[in-house]
Protein backbone atom coordinates (compact mmCIF):
# COMPACT_ATOMS: atom_id res chain seq x y z
CA UNK A 1 0.00 0.00 0.00
CA UNK A 2 0.95 3.38 -0.73
CA UNK A 3 0.91 6.76 1.70
CA UNK A 4 -2.37 7.62 -0.14
CA UNK A 5 -3.64 4.35 0.84
CA UNK A 6 -2.80 4.13 3.93
CA UNK A 7 -4.00 7.32 4.52
CA UNK A 8 -7.62 6.34 3.17
CA UNK A 9 -7.21 3.29 5.52
CA UNK A 10 -6.20 5.63 8.63
CA UNK A 11 -9.22 8.30 8.31
CA UNK A 12 -12.00 5.46 7.91
CA UNK A 13 -15.10 5.91 9.78
CA UNK A 14 -15.21 2.52 10.73
CA UNK A 15 -11.02 2.77 12.87
CA UNK A 16 -10.87 2.13 16.20
CA UNK A 17 -10.20 5.07 18.13
CA UNK A 18 -8.59 6.36 21.66
CA UNK A 19 -11.20 5.30 23.56
CA UNK A 20 -11.47 1.55 22.34
CA UNK A 21 -7.92 1.08 23.25
CA UNK A 22 -8.17 2.74 26.47
CA UNK A 23 -11.12 0.57 27.22
CA UNK A 24 -9.59 -2.80 25.66
CA UNK A 25 -6.00 -2.11 27.12
CA UNK A 26 -6.34 -0.42 30.68
CA UNK A 27 -7.71 -2.08 33.58
CA UNK A 28 -10.02 0.65 36.26
CA UNK A 29 -9.42 3.42 33.84
CA UNK A 30 -10.62 6.71 35.69
CA UNK A 31 -11.19 10.08 33.49
CA UNK A 32 -9.92 13.30 34.96
CA UNK A 33 -11.16 16.68 33.66
CA UNK A 34 -10.02 20.12 33.30
CA UNK A 35 -7.37 22.50 32.93
CA UNK A 36 -7.89 23.78 35.97
CA UNK A 37 -7.95 27.52 34.49
CA UNK A 38 -10.41 27.50 31.43
CA UNK A 39 -12.15 24.46 30.62
CA UNK A 40 -12.88 20.51 29.72
CA UNK A 41 -11.42 19.88 25.84
CA UNK A 42 -13.06 16.58 25.02
CA UNK A 43 -10.52 16.46 21.87
CA UNK A 44 -8.21 15.29 24.83
CA UNK A 45 -8.65 12.30 27.08
CA UNK A 46 -6.64 12.17 30.23
CA UNK A 47 -6.96 9.99 33.27
CA UNK A 48 -5.22 7.36 35.13
CA UNK A 49 -5.50 2.93 34.93
CA UNK A 50 -3.50 0.14 35.71
CA UNK A 51 -1.67 -1.87 32.51
CA UNK A 52 -1.13 -5.39 33.97
CA UNK A 53 -1.61 -4.14 37.47
CA UNK A 54 0.86 -1.13 37.23
CA UNK A 55 -0.50 2.37 37.75
CA UNK A 56 -0.46 4.85 34.67
CA UNK A 57 -1.35 8.22 33.37
CA UNK A 58 -2.65 8.07 29.96
CA UNK A 59 -3.44 11.35 27.73
CA UNK A 60 -5.28 10.52 24.15
CA UNK A 61 -6.60 12.43 21.33
CA UNK A 62 -9.68 11.35 20.51
CA UNK A 63 -12.13 11.99 17.70
CA UNK A 64 -14.94 10.03 18.41
CA UNK A 65 -17.65 8.07 16.97
CA UNK A 66 -20.73 9.08 16.37
CA UNK A 67 -21.58 12.79 14.74
CA UNK A 68 -22.81 13.57 17.82
CA UNK A 69 -19.68 12.31 19.63
CA UNK A 70 -17.15 13.78 16.36
CA UNK A 71 -18.71 17.15 17.30
CA UNK A 72 -18.63 17.37 21.02
CA UNK A 73 -15.06 15.95 20.40
CA UNK A 74 -14.08 18.65 17.92
CA UNK A 75 -12.98 15.42 15.44
CA UNK A 76 -9.84 15.05 17.99
CA UNK A 77 -8.62 18.82 17.04
CA UNK A 78 -7.58 20.20 20.33
CA UNK A 79 -7.67 23.44 21.74
CA UNK A 80 -4.83 24.90 23.86
CA UNK A 81 -7.03 24.13 27.15
CA UNK A 82 -6.34 20.80 25.94
CA UNK A 83 -2.98 20.71 25.82
CA UNK A 84 -2.72 22.15 29.22
CA UNK A 85 -4.96 19.56 30.88
CA UNK A 86 -2.27 16.85 29.85
CA UNK A 87 0.84 19.08 30.72
CA UNK A 88 -1.36 19.17 33.62
CA UNK A 89 -2.08 15.32 34.22
CA UNK A 90 1.72 14.68 33.21
CA UNK A 91 3.01 16.93 35.90
CA UNK A 92 0.83 14.60 38.34
CA UNK A 93 2.15 11.74 36.75
CA UNK A 94 5.97 12.65 37.40
CA UNK A 95 4.86 13.74 40.67
CA UNK A 96 3.49 10.09 41.79
CA UNK A 97 5.82 8.24 39.58
CA UNK A 98 3.43 7.14 36.93
CA UNK A 99 4.65 6.21 33.49
CA UNK A 100 2.64 8.11 31.03
CA UNK A 101 0.89 6.84 27.83
CA UNK A 102 -0.24 8.92 24.86
CA UNK A 103 -2.46 7.80 21.74
CA UNK A 104 -2.00 10.37 19.04
CA UNK A 105 -5.17 10.96 16.75
CA UNK A 106 -5.25 14.49 15.60
CA UNK A 107 -5.37 15.95 12.19
CA UNK A 108 -3.55 18.56 14.13
CA UNK A 109 -4.35 21.51 16.75
CA UNK A 110 -7.86 23.34 16.11
CA UNK A 111 -7.05 26.28 13.81
CA UNK A 112 -9.64 28.79 15.04
CA UNK A 113 -10.20 32.23 16.80
CA UNK A 114 -10.72 30.66 20.41
CA UNK A 115 -7.88 28.54 19.82
CA UNK A 116 -5.72 31.53 18.75
CA UNK A 117 -6.73 34.08 21.79
CA UNK A 118 -5.89 31.46 24.34
CA UNK A 119 -2.31 30.89 22.78
CA UNK A 120 -2.54 27.75 20.69
CA UNK A 121 1.27 28.34 19.93
CA UNK A 122 2.28 28.36 23.64
CA UNK A 123 0.36 25.50 25.08
CA UNK A 124 1.94 23.71 22.04
CA UNK A 125 5.61 25.32 23.18
CA UNK A 126 5.42 24.65 26.95
CA UNK A 127 4.27 20.54 26.36
CA UNK A 128 7.54 20.32 24.03
CA UNK A 129 9.46 22.09 26.13
CA UNK A 130 8.17 20.26 29.60
CA UNK A 131 7.54 16.53 28.21
CA UNK A 132 11.38 17.23 27.60
CA UNK A 133 12.50 17.29 31.06
CA UNK A 134 9.66 14.76 32.92
CA UNK A 135 11.33 12.25 34.92
CA UNK A 136 9.03 9.36 34.66
CA UNK A 137 8.65 6.99 31.03
CA UNK A 138 6.70 8.42 28.08
CA UNK A 139 5.47 6.20 25.11
CA UNK A 140 3.67 7.96 22.66
CA UNK A 141 1.56 5.53 20.06
CA UNK A 142 -0.19 7.30 16.60
CA UNK A 143 -3.35 4.80 16.16
CA UNK A 144 -4.38 6.72 13.04
CA UNK A 145 -3.22 10.22 12.13
CA UNK A 146 -0.71 12.45 13.32
CA UNK A 147 -0.95 16.24 12.28
CA UNK A 148 2.05 18.31 12.49
CA UNK A 149 2.29 20.30 16.27
CA UNK A 150 -1.11 19.23 17.59
CA UNK A 151 0.33 15.47 17.62
CA UNK A 152 3.74 16.33 18.61
CA UNK A 153 2.48 17.95 21.69
CA UNK A 154 1.97 14.78 22.87
CA UNK A 155 4.68 12.86 20.76
CA UNK A 156 7.93 14.10 22.90
CA UNK A 157 8.15 10.70 24.67
CA UNK A 158 11.01 7.96 24.92
CA UNK A 159 9.33 5.87 22.98
CA UNK A 160 7.32 6.67 19.72
CA UNK A 161 5.63 3.64 17.73
CA UNK A 162 3.05 3.88 15.23
CA UNK A 163 0.38 1.40 13.83
CA UNK A 164 1.59 -0.10 10.75
CA UNK A 165 -1.32 1.82 8.78
CA UNK A 166 -1.26 5.45 10.71
CA UNK A 167 0.60 8.54 9.32
CA UNK A 168 2.54 11.34 10.94
CA UNK A 169 3.09 14.20 8.93
CA UNK A 170 4.05 17.84 9.58
CA UNK A 171 0.97 18.96 7.57
CA UNK A 172 -2.16 16.91 6.04
CA UNK A 173 -1.44 15.96 2.42
CA UNK A 174 -3.98 18.45 1.35
CA UNK A 175 -1.85 21.44 3.47
CA UNK A 176 0.93 20.39 2.39
CA UNK A 177 0.00 20.72 -1.25
CA UNK A 178 -2.14 23.66 -1.15
CA UNK A 179 0.82 25.52 0.92
CA UNK A 180 4.14 24.55 -1.84
CA UNK A 181 1.92 23.59 -5.25
CA UNK A 182 -0.96 26.29 -4.49
CA UNK A 183 -3.11 23.11 -5.19
CA UNK A 184 -4.96 20.67 -2.34
CA UNK A 185 -5.83 18.76 -5.30
CA UNK A 186 -2.52 17.34 -5.64
CA UNK A 187 -2.60 15.85 -2.28
CA UNK A 188 -1.97 12.03 -3.42
CA UNK A 189 1.21 13.77 -5.17
CA UNK A 190 2.58 15.16 -1.54
CA UNK A 191 1.48 11.81 0.23
CA UNK A 192 3.82 10.61 -1.75
CA UNK A 193 6.42 13.02 -1.35
CA UNK A 194 6.16 13.50 2.31
CA UNK A 195 7.44 10.07 4.00
CA UNK A 196 4.33 10.11 6.43
CA UNK A 197 4.13 6.36 6.81
CA UNK A 198 5.02 4.18 9.87
CA UNK A 199 7.57 2.44 7.17
CA UNK A 200 9.85 5.80 5.75
CA UNK A 201 9.55 7.50 9.90
CA UNK A 202 11.20 4.45 11.11
CA UNK A 203 13.39 4.53 7.99
CA UNK A 204 14.28 7.92 9.08
CA UNK A 205 14.63 6.58 13.12
CA UNK A 206 11.73 9.51 13.69
CA UNK A 207 9.57 6.46 15.12
CA UNK A 208 11.09 3.59 17.51
CA UNK A 209 8.51 0.60 16.39
CA UNK A 210 5.81 -0.23 13.96
CA UNK A 211 2.37 -2.60 15.42
CA UNK A 212 1.27 -4.42 12.80
CA UNK A 213 -2.00 -4.78 11.47
CA UNK A 214 -3.97 -7.14 9.64
CA UNK A 215 -5.39 -6.86 6.35
CA UNK A 216 -8.05 -3.96 5.79
CA UNK A 217 -6.59 -2.43 8.87
CA UNK A 218 -7.28 -2.12 12.46
CA UNK A 219 -10.95 -1.56 11.94
CA UNK A 220 -10.49 -5.46 10.14
CA UNK A 221 -9.89 -6.93 13.83
CA UNK A 222 -9.63 -4.04 16.56
CA UNK A 223 -9.25 -6.55 19.34
CA UNK A 224 -6.37 -8.11 17.81
CA UNK A 225 -4.39 -5.20 17.32
CA UNK A 226 -5.59 -3.87 20.76
CA UNK A 227 -3.69 -6.93 22.19
CA UNK A 228 -0.73 -5.82 20.11
CA UNK A 229 -0.43 -2.08 21.33
CA UNK A 230 -0.80 -3.95 24.64
CA UNK A 231 2.13 -6.06 24.44
CA UNK A 232 3.94 -3.39 22.43
CA UNK A 233 3.90 -1.06 25.40
CA UNK A 234 4.42 -3.23 28.38
CA UNK A 235 7.01 -4.56 26.70
CA UNK A 236 8.75 -1.12 26.45
CA UNK A 237 7.66 -0.08 30.16
CA UNK A 238 9.28 -3.15 31.62
CA UNK A 239 12.46 -1.92 29.61
CA UNK A 240 11.93 1.79 30.08
CA UNK A 241 10.83 1.12 34.51
CA UNK A 242 14.55 -0.35 34.88
CA UNK A 243 15.94 3.23 33.85
CA UNK A 244 16.78 5.97 36.53
CA UNK A 245 14.54 8.98 36.60
CA UNK A 246 17.41 11.72 35.49
CA UNK A 247 18.73 9.32 32.78
CA UNK A 248 14.75 8.88 31.51
CA UNK A 249 14.55 12.86 30.58
CA UNK A 250 18.36 12.61 29.12
CA UNK A 251 17.36 9.95 27.08
CA UNK A 252 14.58 11.85 25.94
CA UNK A 253 16.61 14.71 25.26
CA UNK A 254 19.34 12.93 23.24
CA UNK A 255 16.26 11.32 21.03
CA UNK A 256 15.39 14.39 19.85
CA UNK A 257 18.87 16.02 19.98
CA UNK A 258 19.40 13.61 17.04
CA UNK A 259 16.82 15.05 14.61
CA UNK B 1 25.47 60.43 -1.45
CA UNK B 2 22.73 62.73 0.31
CA UNK B 3 20.19 63.87 -1.34
CA UNK B 4 21.09 67.53 -2.11
CA UNK B 5 23.56 65.94 -4.64
CA UNK B 6 21.28 63.71 -6.15
CA UNK B 7 19.00 66.48 -7.44
CA UNK B 8 21.77 68.69 -8.28
CA UNK B 9 23.25 65.34 -10.32
CA UNK B 10 19.89 65.48 -11.82
CA UNK B 11 19.59 68.43 -13.00
CA UNK B 12 22.96 68.53 -14.90
CA UNK B 13 21.84 65.33 -16.34
CA UNK B 14 18.03 66.08 -17.18
CA UNK B 15 18.19 69.84 -16.56
CA UNK B 16 17.40 70.82 -20.06
CA UNK B 17 15.40 68.52 -21.49
CA UNK B 18 12.47 69.22 -18.20
CA UNK B 19 12.92 72.67 -19.54
CA UNK B 20 12.21 71.93 -23.25
CA UNK B 21 9.59 69.85 -21.87
CA UNK B 22 8.01 72.51 -19.67
CA UNK B 23 8.52 74.97 -22.64
CA UNK B 24 5.81 73.17 -24.38
CA UNK B 25 3.52 73.56 -21.75
CA UNK B 26 2.70 69.91 -21.56
CA UNK B 27 2.58 70.13 -17.91
CA UNK B 28 5.09 68.32 -15.81
CA UNK B 29 6.32 65.05 -16.75
CA UNK B 30 5.86 62.20 -14.57
CA UNK B 31 8.28 62.35 -12.06
CA UNK B 32 10.47 59.04 -12.42
CA UNK B 33 11.46 57.95 -9.16
CA UNK B 34 14.87 56.05 -9.43
CA UNK B 35 14.05 52.53 -7.60
CA UNK B 36 17.60 52.38 -6.40
CA UNK B 37 17.37 55.12 -4.15
CA UNK B 38 13.48 56.06 -3.47
CA UNK B 39 10.61 53.45 -2.39
CA UNK B 40 7.18 53.74 -1.93
CA UNK B 41 5.79 53.10 1.67
CA UNK B 42 3.16 50.11 0.92
CA UNK B 43 1.10 51.54 4.11
CA UNK B 44 1.15 55.50 3.69
CA UNK B 45 2.21 55.07 -0.15
CA UNK B 46 4.27 57.98 0.15
CA UNK B 47 7.86 57.72 -1.86
CA UNK B 48 10.19 57.66 0.92
CA UNK B 49 14.02 58.04 0.53
CA UNK B 50 16.02 54.38 0.90
CA UNK B 51 18.71 56.09 2.92
CA UNK B 52 15.98 57.72 5.75
CA UNK B 53 14.73 54.08 6.20
CA UNK B 54 17.85 52.36 6.32
CA UNK B 55 18.91 55.32 9.25
CA UNK B 56 15.80 54.03 10.41
CA UNK B 57 16.36 51.20 10.92
CA UNK B 58 13.72 49.96 8.24
CA UNK B 59 11.15 52.20 10.16
CA UNK B 60 9.22 54.52 7.27
CA UNK B 61 10.30 58.37 8.57
CA UNK B 62 6.41 59.41 7.47
CA UNK B 63 3.69 56.70 8.92
CA UNK B 64 6.36 54.46 10.91
CA UNK B 65 5.64 51.52 8.89
CA UNK B 66 7.95 48.37 10.02
CA UNK B 67 9.94 46.85 7.09
CA UNK B 68 11.24 43.47 7.87
CA UNK B 69 14.70 43.73 8.68
CA UNK B 70 17.53 41.09 7.21
CA UNK B 71 19.14 39.50 9.46
CA UNK B 72 22.22 41.34 8.40
CA UNK B 73 20.67 44.58 9.11
CA UNK B 74 19.60 44.01 12.45
CA UNK B 75 22.42 42.30 13.95
CA UNK B 76 24.54 45.66 12.91
CA UNK B 77 21.83 47.68 14.75
CA UNK B 78 21.63 45.59 17.92
CA UNK B 79 25.31 44.40 18.88
CA UNK B 80 27.46 46.99 19.98
CA UNK B 81 30.03 48.16 17.67
CA UNK B 82 33.13 45.27 16.96
CA UNK B 83 31.41 42.70 19.49
CA UNK B 84 29.61 40.64 17.28
CA UNK B 85 30.92 37.37 16.63
CA UNK B 86 29.40 34.64 14.11
CA UNK B 87 29.80 31.20 14.89
CA UNK B 88 30.31 29.12 11.74
CA UNK B 89 28.77 25.83 12.87
CA UNK B 90 29.08 24.18 9.83
CA UNK B 91 25.95 22.52 9.57
CA UNK B 92 25.15 20.61 6.51
CA UNK B 93 22.12 20.96 4.43
CA UNK B 94 19.71 18.17 3.33
CA UNK B 95 17.12 17.40 1.99
CA UNK B 96 15.71 14.29 3.78
CA UNK B 97 12.13 13.68 1.47
CA UNK B 98 14.59 14.26 -1.52
CA UNK B 99 11.93 16.84 -2.38
CA UNK B 100 12.41 17.89 -6.23
CA UNK B 101 14.37 21.09 -6.90
CA UNK B 102 14.90 21.78 -2.99
CA UNK B 103 18.60 22.08 -3.58
CA UNK B 104 18.13 24.73 -6.18
CA UNK B 105 15.67 26.58 -4.20
CA UNK B 106 18.02 26.71 -1.45
CA UNK B 107 20.64 28.07 -3.82
CA UNK B 108 18.34 30.72 -5.18
CA UNK B 109 17.37 32.04 -1.67
CA UNK B 110 20.82 32.34 -0.75
CA UNK B 111 22.18 34.13 -4.05
CA UNK B 112 19.01 36.47 -3.57
CA UNK B 113 18.72 36.77 0.38
CA UNK B 114 22.78 36.86 0.59
CA UNK B 115 22.55 34.15 3.73
CA UNK B 116 23.52 30.57 4.02
CA UNK B 117 20.55 29.69 5.24
CA UNK B 118 17.41 31.27 7.52
CA UNK B 119 19.40 32.15 10.92
CA UNK B 120 22.11 33.85 11.98
CA UNK B 121 24.00 33.18 15.18
CA UNK B 122 26.70 34.69 17.58
CA UNK B 123 27.82 35.97 20.60
CA UNK B 124 27.29 40.01 21.23
CA UNK B 125 27.39 42.53 23.66
CA UNK B 126 24.05 44.44 23.83
CA UNK B 127 24.48 47.84 25.37
CA UNK B 128 27.54 46.09 27.47
CA UNK B 129 26.31 43.02 28.11
CA UNK B 130 27.23 39.65 26.86
CA UNK B 131 25.07 37.18 25.38
CA UNK B 132 24.22 34.97 22.17
CA UNK B 133 22.06 36.20 20.14
CA UNK B 134 20.13 34.55 17.31
CA UNK B 135 18.17 36.19 14.42
CA UNK B 136 16.29 35.28 11.60
CA UNK B 137 15.82 36.26 8.48
CA UNK B 138 12.49 35.89 6.40
CA UNK B 139 14.23 36.88 3.51
CA UNK B 140 15.59 33.31 3.04
CA UNK B 141 12.67 31.08 2.71
CA UNK B 142 10.43 33.00 4.66
CA UNK B 143 12.72 32.13 7.53
CA UNK B 144 10.90 28.80 7.68
CA UNK B 145 12.98 26.22 9.94
CA UNK B 146 14.39 22.85 8.68
CA UNK B 147 17.24 21.46 10.19
CA UNK B 148 19.77 23.99 9.87
CA UNK B 149 17.79 26.47 11.46
CA UNK B 150 16.36 23.91 14.40
CA UNK B 151 20.60 22.70 14.81
CA UNK B 152 22.38 26.30 14.66
CA UNK B 153 19.45 27.23 17.25
CA UNK B 154 19.90 23.93 19.38
CA UNK B 155 24.19 24.78 19.08
CA UNK B 156 23.77 28.26 20.21
CA UNK B 157 21.37 27.83 22.74
CA UNK B 158 24.01 25.11 24.24
CA UNK B 159 26.32 27.29 24.18
CA UNK B 160 24.89 29.80 25.87
CA UNK B 161 23.78 26.78 28.45
CA UNK B 162 27.49 26.14 28.88
CA UNK B 163 29.13 29.58 29.01
CA UNK B 164 26.50 30.40 31.33
CA UNK B 165 25.17 33.25 28.96
CA UNK B 166 21.93 34.94 28.41
CA UNK B 167 20.04 33.86 24.83
CA UNK B 168 18.38 36.64 22.70
CA UNK B 169 16.45 35.34 19.83
CA UNK B 170 14.72 37.42 16.71
CA UNK B 171 12.08 35.43 15.58
CA UNK B 172 10.71 35.79 12.03
CA UNK B 173 9.45 32.60 10.34
CA UNK B 174 6.87 30.92 8.58
CA UNK B 175 7.24 28.03 10.64
CA UNK B 176 8.34 24.73 9.82
CA UNK B 177 10.07 24.07 6.27
CA UNK B 178 7.47 22.06 4.81
CA UNK B 179 9.93 20.90 2.18
CA UNK B 180 11.72 18.86 4.71
CA UNK B 181 9.27 17.06 6.55
CA UNK B 182 8.93 15.65 9.55
CA UNK B 183 12.64 16.53 9.70
CA UNK B 184 11.13 19.99 10.28
CA UNK B 185 8.36 18.87 13.29
CA UNK B 186 11.43 17.45 15.29
CA UNK B 187 13.25 20.44 14.99
CA UNK B 188 10.54 22.12 17.20
CA UNK B 189 11.34 19.25 20.55
CA UNK B 190 14.75 19.68 19.69
CA UNK B 191 14.91 23.34 19.86
CA UNK B 192 12.72 23.40 23.01
CA UNK B 193 14.53 20.76 24.67
CA UNK B 194 17.54 22.93 24.39
CA UNK B 195 15.56 25.68 25.95
CA UNK B 196 14.54 23.09 28.56
CA UNK B 197 18.21 22.81 29.19
CA UNK B 198 19.20 26.50 29.22
CA UNK B 199 16.21 27.18 31.67
CA UNK B 200 17.11 24.49 34.17
CA UNK B 201 20.50 26.54 34.57
CA UNK B 202 18.56 29.34 35.87
CA UNK B 203 19.85 31.21 32.92
CA UNK B 204 17.67 33.82 30.65
CA UNK B 205 16.47 33.75 27.44
CA UNK B 206 14.33 36.70 25.78
CA UNK B 207 12.62 36.47 22.26
CA UNK B 208 11.88 38.87 20.22
CA UNK B 209 8.71 38.62 18.13
CA UNK B 210 9.11 39.90 14.99
CA UNK B 211 6.70 39.98 11.64
CA UNK B 212 5.87 37.37 10.47
CA UNK B 213 5.98 34.81 13.27
CA UNK B 214 3.70 31.51 12.96
CA UNK B 215 3.22 28.26 13.13
CA UNK B 216 6.04 25.60 13.94
CA UNK B 217 8.30 28.86 15.28
CA UNK B 218 5.29 30.37 17.74
CA UNK B 219 4.30 26.56 18.44
CA UNK B 220 7.93 25.87 19.84
CA UNK B 221 10.96 28.30 21.11
CA UNK B 222 9.30 31.75 20.29
CA UNK B 223 6.76 31.36 22.80
CA UNK B 224 9.49 29.90 25.63
CA UNK B 225 11.35 32.85 26.72
CA UNK B 226 11.26 34.26 30.09
CA UNK B 227 10.77 37.46 28.58
CA UNK B 228 8.49 37.89 24.97
CA UNK B 229 8.82 40.96 23.07
CA UNK B 230 7.46 42.06 20.40
CA UNK B 231 7.55 44.87 17.47
CA UNK B 232 4.44 47.14 16.80
CA UNK B 233 1.71 45.22 14.36
CA UNK B 234 3.72 42.14 13.98
CA UNK B 235 1.73 39.18 12.92
CA UNK B 236 1.79 36.31 15.28
CA UNK B 237 0.37 33.48 15.43
CA UNK B 238 -0.40 29.82 15.23
CA UNK B 239 -2.40 29.03 12.34
CA UNK B 240 -2.50 31.03 9.15
CA UNK B 241 -5.27 33.51 8.79
CA UNK B 242 -6.76 31.88 5.86
CA UNK B 243 -7.06 28.57 7.03
CA UNK B 244 -9.03 30.08 10.63
CA UNK B 245 -11.10 31.87 8.17
CA UNK B 246 -11.85 28.71 6.23
CA UNK B 247 -12.17 26.53 9.57
CA UNK B 248 -14.52 29.55 10.79
CA UNK B 249 -16.32 30.59 7.94
CA UNK B 250 -16.24 33.88 8.86
CA UNK B 251 -13.86 37.01 8.51
CA UNK B 252 -11.27 37.95 11.31
CA UNK B 253 -11.27 41.04 12.58
CA UNK B 254 -7.87 43.48 11.52
CA UNK B 255 -6.13 43.08 14.02
CA UNK B 256 -6.34 39.53 14.89
CA UNK B 257 -3.08 38.01 15.62
CA UNK B 258 -0.78 41.39 15.24
CA UNK B 259 1.26 41.96 18.43
CA UNK B 260 -1.41 44.18 20.03
CA UNK B 261 -3.77 41.50 20.08
CA UNK B 262 -1.19 38.85 21.89
CA UNK B 263 -0.07 41.59 24.04
CA UNK B 264 -3.81 42.03 25.07
CA UNK B 265 -4.61 38.39 25.25
CA UNK B 266 -1.94 37.91 27.46
CA UNK B 267 1.37 36.29 25.28
CA UNK B 268 3.18 39.02 25.25
CA UNK B 269 5.39 40.71 27.77
CA UNK B 270 5.53 44.08 25.94
CA UNK B 271 5.50 45.89 22.21
CA UNK B 272 8.54 47.65 21.60
CA UNK B 273 9.31 50.36 19.59
CA UNK B 274 12.08 49.20 16.98
CA UNK B 275 13.69 52.34 17.78
CA UNK B 276 13.70 51.40 21.34
CA UNK B 277 14.55 47.87 21.35
CA UNK B 278 18.31 47.67 21.71
CA UNK B 279 17.58 49.82 24.71
CA UNK B 280 15.04 47.96 25.99
CA UNK B 281 16.70 44.68 25.77
CA UNK B 282 20.02 45.80 27.24
CA UNK B 283 18.32 46.78 30.47
CA UNK B 284 17.02 43.87 30.54
CA UNK B 285 20.25 41.65 30.26
CA UNK B 286 21.84 44.66 32.64
CA UNK B 287 19.33 43.36 35.31
CA UNK B 288 19.86 39.77 35.14
CA UNK B 289 23.35 40.26 34.86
Amino acid sequence: MNAWEKLALAREATRPTSLFFINSIFDDFLEFHGDRNFRDDPAIIGGIATLNGRPVTIIAEEKGNSLKEKSVRNFGAPHPEGYRKALRLMQQAEKFNRPIICFVDTQGAYCGIGAEERGQGEAIAKNLEEMMTLKVPIISVVLAEGGSGGALAIAVANKVMMLENSIYSILSPEGFASILWKDSSRAEEAAGVMKITAQDLAELKIIDEIIPEPDGGAQADPETVAKSVKNAIADSLVELCRVSPTKLADMRYNRFRGF
Amino acid sequence: MDLKEIIKRRREKFGDDLKAIKGKKKGLPTPEIPSDLFLVCPKCKKSIYKKDVREAHGVCPSCGHLYRLSAVARVKYIADEDTWEAFDFKIARNNPLDFPNYEDKLQQNAEKSGMHEAVLCGRAKIDGTKCILCVMDSHFMMGSMGYYVGEALTRSIEKATKEKLPIVIFTCSGGARMQEGMVSLMQMAKVSGAISKHAAAGLLYVTVLTDPTTGGVTASFASLGDIILAEKGALIGFAGRRVIEQTMRQKLPADFQTAEFLLEKGFVDMIVDRSNIKKVIGKILEMHG
